[in-house]
């Protein structure tokens, strides 16, 4: 039978996982529609609005579940998890607070302008809406990124009586992982996003839409994720880099090094065994590992032995960064062949489009891989070196969370299912939509109201 | 800079505002949805529109509210929600269908809309239930007798009617033609219900607890506050009256169930919040107990006083263009 603390876990796991995917949508397929939005202001080309309709119906649905999701991760706080808020409060409560002003009441109060305000308002001020949905969205993973960070590599505060109590608010909100976190992060977004519309993008062109819509958004996104995808590669170097400095026991859980060694191999794969503090199976490049991270053939990699009982699980860190890692090359090698296919022949060869309708989530995929990595590898801390897990649990009986686990976990799994079909449905209907309806012509100035009634 | 004795008034307050602004706003929405008809799909659709717009900040209030417990009282915010994980849960996972139903019925193909219509109407029941037994329980000061969990079933009676008056003063509000004669009608109903509701979750309050009871009738206090549930009583009874007169005359002065809902509200609620005051989780915590560190709480409060009348004014902004009769719901 599961203990409260593990049944806990895995529903804050559980439901954070959840959240995590849309947001993660969300945040950059904003960004997208303002594109799409202000591109159409621009130039009146009606096709413009075509994407700018077909992707906010599905920005929509994607934002609705994550704000549903994040409803419920307020209240865990306090439900599951009353010693985190009893100890560090002072400092996340005030993280979490200027969130929910600064970010929720706007994309929540502007979005609704967004959607359904598009004849209620000037087109301007339409276009302004949609711009303050991204930068809310945006602003939103700005404070719980530092929340999150700040729970890495804590900074700016002091305990007294076994309470952290800030001293240094700029310290505790721009602490050292944090702008390395929030940019691997949004660009993270980016690429969720940018493959999220090639592939719905390709699904459509296979499904036989002769539109100009799928063909120009598959373009547009393509390019994103082209510049993106090695982008993230730099970033999440620097990123490791940070790790490395902040939380060595991490990097060294990353990379299987059970002993501290110098000129560490790069493992490509390998089985971590926890009972015999070693590796099975390893397959390496040489000296490659202390190469990338300390920027010498020889340099020194910390072991897990320097950190026994105070480092996290090794197999999940260990396999989670290589499926990011892995998902993140496939993602650069795809772009850029896709592109040069693109720039070519100006137009994909099926095999390489139903290639990209595979890899529609790999987003989603690779997010949550690098989520279980830093999370995990916080293990067996809640805030480094000040919290553990095990003391920040409810002491509620196991039957009560046993009974909401199995409650969310059912409706994730069938809203999960809902939303993926949903949107391949309405891929599939766009097919059958004519581009433009018999009446309506291109029209050249769009800076008036009346452009409006057409779309 | 304030103290900390200050800062716990201030927060208590912020707080009570973000639930009073959160029980009216998605009061209404959650209402709406109890109200949804399965059978009649396109006034659905309007019931939905009306609400559209507005749904998503609604619900942000909540997460305010319960955000600022979190913030400013931490330990109060840990004993209420655990006390409270098992309906909190419910009202989570209603929250969580009606939130998600409002997308997927506009989306989903036409066999799946109706099932997405009952997914949207039991997810705000539930909700408004939830949300009713908690307050229930909460009013007991979370013991655990039979007569405890009695009163908070009557609670929760009570607060879903109160959601559906309020729900149903909105759509005579925004709506035309046979879909207002119905709201109207059961807007007259709902308003009796809300009243006996509201009535003996008053009365209970009053018997059960000594130190309310002489909060309430101690002069001077007194000539202040006898005269609120007697405007509060006076508006219901001027609600029906022009109820009345609406059904006979849906054009003029339609938006007025809604505004006397509204003042409803905020005076209950005033009662409510008054009653328990400084006591943040009955009989065992009062604000200055449990209110977190000064430092925390004058950094948000700086914010917060420049970003809450902003909220403010947008949100009345919003309102202004979604303002009038609603009109077909159309995603762009």
């Amino acid at each position: 039978m599961l203990d409260t603390l593990m049944l806990s876990r895995i529903q804050f796991a559980a439901n954070i996982s959840f959240h995590i995917l849309f947001p993660t949508i969300t945040i950059a397929l904003c960004w997208f529609l303002v594109f799409f939005k202000v591109r159409f202001d621009m130039t009146g080309n009606p096709v413009w609005m075509r994407a700018y309709r077909f992707w906010v119906k599905i920005f929509a649905l994607s934002f609705a579940l994550g704000v549903v999701s994040g409803i419920t991760m307020s209240f865990q706080f306090g439900t599951n998890w009353p010693g985190f808020m009893e100890k560090v409060g002072n400092i996340a409560g005030p993280l979490l607070g200027y969130e929910v002003l600064t970010a929720f009441f706007l994309e929540a109060t502007f979005l609704g302008i967004m959607l359904f305000g598009i004849k209620r308002v000037p087109p301007k001020v339409h276009t302004l809406a949609c711009l303050i949905v991204a930068l809310g969205t945006t602003l939103s993973a700005f404070w719980i990124l530092s929340l999150n960070s700040w729970l890495q590599t804590p900074t700016g505060f002091e305990m007294r009586d076994g309470v952290a109590f800030p001293t240094d608010w700029f310290a505790i909100i721009f602490n050292p992982s944090f702008p390395y976190r929030l940019a691997h992060m949004l660009l993270a977004s980016g690429l969720t996003a940018s493959f999220l519309i090639i592939g719905i993008s390709c699904y459509r062109l296979l499904k036989g839409d002769d539109k100009q819509a799928p063909k120009l958004t598959l373009k547009v996104a393509l390019i994103v994720a082209a510049v993106l995808a090695p982008l993230q590669a730099f970033v999440g170097d620097l990123h490791g880099l940070n790790t490395l400095e902040h939380q060595p026991q991490k990097i060294a859980a990353m990379e299987g090094v059970w002993h501290t060694e110098k000129g560490a191999p790069l493992l490509l794969f390998a089985i971590p065994d926890e009972e015999q503090r070693t590796n099975h199976f390893e397959i390496g490049i040489p000296n490659l590992a202390s190469l990338i991270l300390t920027h010498e053939m020889e340099g020194e990699i910390k072991g897990l032995n320097e950190f026994i009982g105070e480092h996290p699980p090794v197999k999940p860190v260990f396999f989670g960064f290589r499926i990011m890692v892995g998902l993140g090359l496939l993602m650069i090698a795809a772009s850029w062949f896709g592109l040069y296919q693109l720039k070519r022949r100006n137009k994909l060869p099926p095999w390489l489009m139903r290639g990209f309708v595979l890899l529609t989530f790999s987003g989603w995929l690779a997010t949550l891989a690098g989520w279980y990595v830093t999370e995990i590898g916080r293990q067996p801390y809640l805030v480094s070196g000040v919290l553990k897990v095990s003391d920040a649990a409810t002491q509620i009986a196991p039957g009560n969370v046993g009974f909401s686990l199995i409650l969310y976990l059912s409706v994730y799994v069938i809203l999960l299912a809902a939303y993926l079909h949903t949107v391949f449905l309405m891929a599939r209907r766009a097919v059958e939509i004519e581009e433009f309806e018999p009446n309506q012509q291109p029209v050249k100035s769009s800076l008036t109201h009346g452009e409006n009634a057409y779309v | 800079m304030f103290d900390q004795h200050t800062l716990a008034i201030i927060f208590v307050s912020l707080m009570g505002l973000a639930t009073l602004m959160y029980a009216i706003l998605d009061g209404y929405d959650l209402g709406v949805g109890i109200l949804l008809p399965l059978n009649d799909e396109q006034s659905a659709d309007t019931m939905i529109a009306s609400i559209g717009p507005f749904w998503d900040a609604n619900e942000t209030w909540l997460v305010l509210a319960i955000g600022l417990l979190l913030i400013a009282f931490p330990t109060a915010h840990s004993i209420v929600l655990q006390a409270l994980y098992i309906p909190c849960t419910l009202m989570l996972i209603g929250l969580i269908m009606r939130g998600v139903a409002f997308d997927f019925r506009a989306k989903a193909i036409v066999a799946h809309k109706r099932r997405w219509d009952s997914v949207f109407k039991t997810g705000s029941l539930l909700a408004s239930l939830a949300q009713g037994y908690m307050l229930g329980l909460y009013v007991m000061g979370f013991t655990n007798t039979l007569e405890a969990h009695g009163f908070a079933l009557l609670s929760a009676i009570g607060v879903s009617a109160a959601y559906t008056f309020i729900g149903s003063a909105w759509l005579v509000m925004k709506t035309e033609g046979t879909l207002q004669q119905r709201a109207i009608t059961v807007c007259q109903s709902t308003v009796i219900i809300t009243f006996i509701g509201i009535f003996t979750v008053s009365l209970v309050n009053l018997l059960l607890s000594p130190d309310i009871y002489q909060k309430w009738f101690a002069l001077p206090y007194a000539l202040i506050l006898i005269p609120i549930p007697l405007i509060c009583a006076s508006f219901f009874i001027l609600c029906w009256f022009v109820l009345k007169r609406l059904a006979k005359q849906p054009k003029v002065g339609a938006s007025l169930p809604f505004f006397f809902a509204l003042l409803i509200f905020s005076l209950s609620f005033f009662g409510l919040a008054f009653s328990f005051f400084p006591e943040i989780v009955p009989g065992q915590l009062t604000i200055w107990q449990a209110v977190a560190a000064p430092e925390s709480l004058n950094f948000l409060l700086w914010g917060a006083l420049i970003v809450v009348p902003t909220i403010l004014a947008y949100t009345a902004f919003s309102y202004r263009v979604f303002w009038g009769k609603v009109d077909e719901l159309r995603y762009y």
